[in-house]
């Protein structure tokens, strides 16, 4: 094999995963651009958004990764209604260290923000906003993993290589649009803050 | 997991901190803030794939770090020729679907040439970054597949905001 071979193998390997994940991207991007206004009332929250898109495809792609495990060594069965205790329990970790990772990126980036001297919106916005966005996109990007898991499964694709482009496709779509929910609800409740 | 993810959510309040510096051109600019999400992601994933990839040879006993090795100049080649058809695309597909949400201000090229500029320093950097740490995990007896991923992917997160902030900063 010459290097242009391995070159080519790699290139031809990759740009499908890559081409999906670059549409998810765009689609996140244009929502990003579309929250100007959301961005302006809120000081602070542009700093948030790298950590909380990030946390999507930390914890996400390893419940993906896990239950991928699982099913490879039989522990769990590829039914969803089938109510599996591993599989509750790989979902409710996963719930968990989203929402801890969302609050904990919230208090640092107020914290930093505060010591820097740099406007930035009240502490509470900033947890509920991080919060309610990583509740919100937590429940569907784990509904999307496991039934796409699966699926891909009980049709014998090897659920490993679908798991990564598709969090980071669908993490980043859901990821700026439950937040752009969760800045609009927390708005609508708090008033104009 | 918990302790490794909040140092990662970390960084990646880093990454946020830089983007907040340049909120105000951002904000003018919605065409950069939808070049935002898709940089990062495709910057991370150029990195993760060629990580994995990497640890796969390495796993095989074919990698070895020489610049001779056909598993390591073909996988930064192919990383390179990845970043240069992605990031065309990346540039014209944030003009187009921002122009059609009515909010362009900057001109096609501009956004285009900020893209691949962008995508080509950030390929070039995702192999530098990718190898060292496979370097590293390796002469330290770690299994590469546990550490370099979720490094190489965070760190080209960050880098992936630094790099588009530096070329707007160049070509605007």
């Amino acid at each position: 094999m010459t290097v242009r071979d391995a070159a080519r193998e790699a290139y031809r390997e990759a740009l499908p995963a890559l081409s999906a994940s670059l549409v998810g991207g765009l689609l996140a991007g244009v929502v990003l651009g579309g929250m100007r206004g959301e961005l302006r009332a809120v000081p602070g929250l542009l700093v948030l958004v790298p950590a909380l898109l990030a946390t999507r495809g930390n914890v996400y792609g390893s419940l993906g990764a896990r239950i991928s495990t699982a099913l490879h060594q039989g522990l769990v069965e590829p039914r969803v209604g089938a109510g599996d205790e591993r599989l509750r329990a790989a979902v409710a970790a996963a719930l968990a260290n989203g929402l801890l990772a969302s609050m904990f990126a919230a208090v640092a980036a107020f914290t930093i923000l505060t010591s820097l001297g740099d406007p930035v919106a009240p502490l509470p916005v900033l947890v509920a906003i991080a919060v309610l966005a990583g509740s919100f996109s937590g429940v569907a990007l784990s509904a999307v993993v496991v039934t796409a898991v699966f699926a891909g499964y009980r049709r014998g694709r090897d659920p490993d290589t679908l798991v990564g482009p598709l969090v980071t496709t669908t993490g980043d779509v859901f990821g700026v649009l439950f937040l752009l929910g969760a800045v609009r609800l927390v708005l609508f409740v708090g008033g104009v803050v | 997991m918990l302790p490794v993810l909040l140092v990662l959510t970390l960084v990646e309040v880093g990454s946020g901190l830089v983007l907040g510096r340049f909120e105000a051109q951002l904000l003018r600019y919605p065409t950069l803030l939808a070049l935002v999400p898709v940089t990062i992601g495709t910057a991370g994933n150029l990195g993760s794939i060629l990580a994995a990839r990497l640890s796969t040879a390495f796993h095989l006993g074919t990698l070895s770090f020489d610049p001779g090795n056909e598993h390591l100049s073909g996988n930064a080649v192919a990383t390179v020729a990845l970043a240069l058809t992605l990031f065309p695309v990346v540039g014209l597909g944030a003009w187009v679907l921002t122009a059609l949400t009515g909010g362009a201000r900057l001109a096609p090229e501009t956004v285009v040439t900020i893209a691949v500029a962008s995508g080509l320093g950030l390929a070039v950097l995702a192999v530098v970054v990718t190898v060292t740490v496979t370097y590293v995990a390796y002469r330290l007896g770690l299994d590469p597949d546990d550490v370099v991923i979720p490094v190489v992917t965070n760190v080209c997160d960050v880098l992936g905001v630094v790099v588009l902030v530096a070329t707007v900063q160049v070509v605007l």
